[in-house]
């Protein structure tokens, strides 16, 4: 379940994507609809995906080191996406591309669309490097840039913790169970970023008010050539169960038998 | 009193010591250097590292650090998006727009998005929505339920005393609208940004500026990416500077900026000190069965005793699912320390009458504010070169009636209406670089908030005599019932609400039961529904004038009554970690921004500033 797109970067020679995504903040108090059906979203405070944040700062970073030309910031949904949007032009994005799906589409916009969107917009901008937040923190899905990839049959540096261009091929360390992978891929490519990549700046006020004259973009799914229809179906949303009080027990004995008796043994 | 056992015999001598000097305010410096010289091995940790009381001029770890900022001008700037400051912002375009001229208002707001730090009831008199838009229906205004059904109760702890609400008494609520008013407020931003109004949400405006002539000159929003310690970070950068040819300043209840500006201006000479209540609320779902939207509950009387002004609401909401809104105030002139308003709040709501509502149900919002309770006798000056205040800032509320966002509403568009012709004026006539309105001051008095105001202004303070509520009752039902409010006198207030304390060893400890878990609730799950947070790395915005005063002053006399007047847990008295004594810990991601502990710190030594912008509470639809 997600509630506002989803942010890629794309990065090119040319250019550079940025993909902004809103997710519900993480100290929001959440309740489920009467319904079961999804969660309320109504009057929720929604900002910038924390990962997406670290993405268009990378994509930022790069630009002020002049190793790429243009940063494009795009996101799916509805007429509030513009909001992220403009956040992140007001940290240094270029320009932006807002893809309207609201309604019913919204809804059930998922990784998969996401991701063929995303494919789209690549090829018609001609990017080079697609850098995604590695997963919203509403949905935790972590599929889009993954997908993204995979449509556009381009190598991935996902889990990025640090980011550095090695003549026509870039060199991502990337953050896994065991520690961290150095990788070697070839350009254009999908990154997706990590929480230790960089720290985002503050988008001061004075940038948030530039950014209301840079352009944004509008663009509607069909134009990309991109079919919503969405491939799950979600039955129901229930809340985690309430969290039980302990028990506690005296001996091993009696573990072992409270163990036995709830099944566990 | 703390238990003796756990003090020194220092400290034994510095709380003796205390209690033979004790006078109410020459004492805090007297206090302090008593305490250092008997107390000198019991050091107090630095608990504030704000640079409102350590200045970065001096500071090493400054040296070298761009303090310049950017700067814009507008028009018109106005500090704070709620009720007043929306509604003046909107005014004033629609005037520039009758009258085609271009007038650029620029809104700052604190809160992360428009309406996410609105906490009333709240049962809104249409009133001066009618002048602002006359077609608020079509224009889709969230007021779904009118209000159909109107009780009020005198509560004793089982039982419940009707009181018939009588065509003309404060507390009817005929043609009014029970609504959620963070949507009203949000609904009433989106209004504004259409008609061009530029609202920045996000961005808490920190610092006054002023020109040389001593005019207002604009504000600035807050610096981020200062640390916990004070110190710069990587990230940080300096506010921004919006200047204006007049500021209005609409902060709410107790706001910042405006405790500033009284002092600059010495606004408050000629006026009583302003008295406030705190107002805690939850909005509840609950069984359908027990649902009637439109009604509207009142109480006063238990769990408070008669000389502790408050009382209760419980509103039934009509918006699709079976929701009430409920709450409880509680007057900050109360003067037993051990009071706490929050434990009130929820042994209220084990009372015989509220409780059925809500067995079965279950609580989905929680909040806090503080609201005023001065009327007439409080209003400040309104005016000052460069600026003016509006709203619930410098205090427009009805008591009686509980109502204050009619009148904050129309004092805004007054102040627009005062102000355009002379922003849009060819040339100023003005003394001073910012300009000065005191026609706003006069349309005031001219309208019906000062009418409606002037009738009320003597319910409040009626309260205080020695039959407390019920004397209060008799007065309001005599002089506003029968006489309207014509009377020729008007009565004072009790002086400063943080002067009310009596010392903890004159009061007696009050017993609260423990919450149930579901009808009543402890602090800090409510505190999480309120979905309050702040950027962690920052110094506490609940900065301390004197950081040995806590456990010195308020701890030592009055049992340290911070800890149970807030309603977010921020103040917290800990034992040392070496044992003897205890310190105050400052828990300031928790704060809901109700600025109830600047108003009733018996030692006026916590000073609320604007934390980063965006931090606060996530209400949604309070």
């Amino acid at each position: 379940m997600h509630f506002w797109a989803r942010t890629v970067n794309i990065f090119s020679t040319f250019h550079l994507k940025t993909w902004s995504r809103s997710a519900c903040q993480c100290h929001n108090q959440i309740r489920v609809k009467p319904d079961n059906s999804s969660v309320v979203t109504d009057g929720v405070k929604h900002s910038m995906n924390p990962f997406c944040e670290i993405a268009v700062e990378e994509a930022v970073k790069l630009k002020e080191k002049k190793l790429i030309k243009e940063v494009v910031a795009v996101s799916c949904g509805p007429q509030q996406a513009q909001e992220t949007i403009r956040t992140a032009l007001a940290m240094g994005a270029d320009r932006g591309i807002h893809v309207e799906v609201s309604g019913k589409d919204y809804e059930t916009l998922g990784p998969l669309q996401v991701s063929k969107i995303m494919a789209a917009l690549a090829k018609k901008e001609e990017a080079q490097l697609v850098i995604l937040g590695k997963q919203a923190i509403d949905d935790d899905c972590n599929q889009t840039g993954q997908m993204t990839a995979a449509l556009l049959d381009w190598p991935q540096g996902t889990f990025a913790s640090e980011v550095a261009f090695d003549g026509d091929k870039i060199k991502v360390v990337r953050e896994i169970d065991g520690g961290l992978e150095t990788i070697m891929i070839s350009s254009p490519a999908v990154i997706t970023a990590d929480l230790r990549l960089n720290t985002p700046r503050y988008a001061t006020l004075p940038n948030i008010m530039k950014a209301k004259k840079k352009k944004i973009a509008n663009v509607k799914p069909a134009d990309l050539g991109v079919d919503l229809t969405s491939r799950l179906e979600v039955l129901r949303v229930d809340e985690p169960p309430q969290r039980e009080a302990g028990v506690k027990v005296e001996t091993v004995d009696d573990l072992v038998s409270k163990l036995k008796d709830a099944g566990r043994l | 009193m703390l238990p003796a056992s756990r003090y020194s015999g220092k400290a034994h001598r510095c709380i003796r010591a205390l209690r033979t000097v004790q006078t109410e305010y020459a004492a805090p410096q007297l206090y302090t250097t008593l305490h250092r010289r008997a107390c000198s091995s019991v050091a107090t940790p630095q608990i504030t590292t704000h640079y409102t009381i350590h200045s970065r001029d001096k500071d090493p770890r400054w040296e070298g650090v761009e303090m310049e900022r950017f700067a814009d001008e507008a028009d018109v700037v106005i500090v704070g998006g709620g009720p007043a400051g929306l509604s003046a912002a909107i005014r004033l375009k629609q005037l520039a727009n009758e009258h085609e001229k271009e007038l650029r208002v620029c809104l700052v707001e604190k809160a992360s998005q428009i309406g996410a730090h609105t906490l009333s009831g709240a049962c809104l008199e249409p009133s001066a929505l009618n002048e602002l838009f006359p077609d608020w229906k079509e224009r889709g205004a969230p007021m779904n339920t009118p209000v159909t059904e109107d009780v009020f109760s005198i509560l004793t702890e089982k039982h419940r005393i009707p009181v018939p609400i009588l065509p003309g008494l404060p507390m009817g609520n005929h043609g009014n609208y029970i609504v959620r008013l963070g949507n009203f407020v949000r609904w009433l931003g989106e209004q504004a940004e259409e008609l061009g109004v530029e609202i920045y949400p996000g961005y808490a405006a920190a610092e006054v500026l002023f020109h040389d002539d001593g005019s207002v000159k604009g504000i600035a929003t807050n610096d981020v990416g200062i640390g916990k310690d004070g110190s710069p970070k990587d990230v940080f950068e300096r506010g921004m500077e919006l200047h204006a040819k007049v500021t209005l300043f609409g902060e709410g209840c107790h706001g910042h900026l405006a405790k500033q500006l009284y002092k600059q201006f010495n606004l408050r000479e000629n006026c009583e000190p302003q008295t406030y209540a705190i107002g805690l609320k939850e909005v509840w779902t609950i069984d359908e069965k027990k649902w009637r939207p439109g009604r509207v509950e009142h109480s006063v009387g238990w769990p408070l005793n008669r000389n502790t002004y408050g009382g209760s609401f419980l509103y039934h909401l009509n918006e699709g699912e079976p929701l009430v809104a409920l709450g409880f105030v509680v007057g900050l002139d109360y003067s037993n320390p051990y009071l706490s308003p929050f434990r009130e709040f929820q042994r209220w709501k084990h009372h015989p009458f509220v409780a059925p509502t809500l067995e079965g149900g279950s609580r989905i919002a929680y909040g806090a504010r503080a609201l005023n309770e001065g009327g007439l006798q409080s209003i400040p000056k309104l005016t000052f070169p460069g600026g003016l205040l509006i709203g619930c800032s410098p205090g427009f509320m009805n008591v009686p009636k509980i109502k204050g966002t009619h009148t904050a509403m129309k004092s805004g568009m007054l102040a627009a209406e005062a102000i355009f012709p002379k922003v849009t004026a060819e040339s100023t006539e003005s003394e001073t670089t910012g300009l000065h309105v005191p026609e706003y001051s006069d349309n005031l008095k001219n309208s019906w908030v000062w009418k409606e105001l002037h009738a009320v202004r003597n319910i409040r303070p009626s309260f205080h005599n020695y039959f407390g509520l019920y004397g209060g009752m008799v007065y309001t039902g005599v002089f506003y019932w029968i006489f309207r409010g014509k009377e020729p006198w008007t009565l004072k207030h009790c002086g400063l609400d943080a002067h009310q304390l009596k010392p903890a060893k004159d009061c007696t400890p009050i017993e609260y039961p423990k919450p149930d878990g579901k009808l009543s609730f402890d602090l800090l799950s409510s505190v999480a529904l309120s979905g309050t947070n702040h950027e962690g790395d920052q110094p506490p915005h609940l900065t301390l004038r004197d950081d040995s005063v806590p456990v010195n002053r308020n701890l030592a006399i009055y049992d340290g009554p911070e800890q149970r007047f807030c309603p977010a847990g921020v103040y917290e008295y800990v034992p040392l970690e070496t044992g003897d004594g205890m310190r105050l810990q400052i828990n300031a991601q928790n704060c809901v921004h109700c600025k109830t502990c600047d108003i009733k710190d018996p030692s006026q030594n916590i000073n609320w500033v604007v934390p980063e912008g965006g931090g606060g509470p996530a209400y949604n639809g309070m």
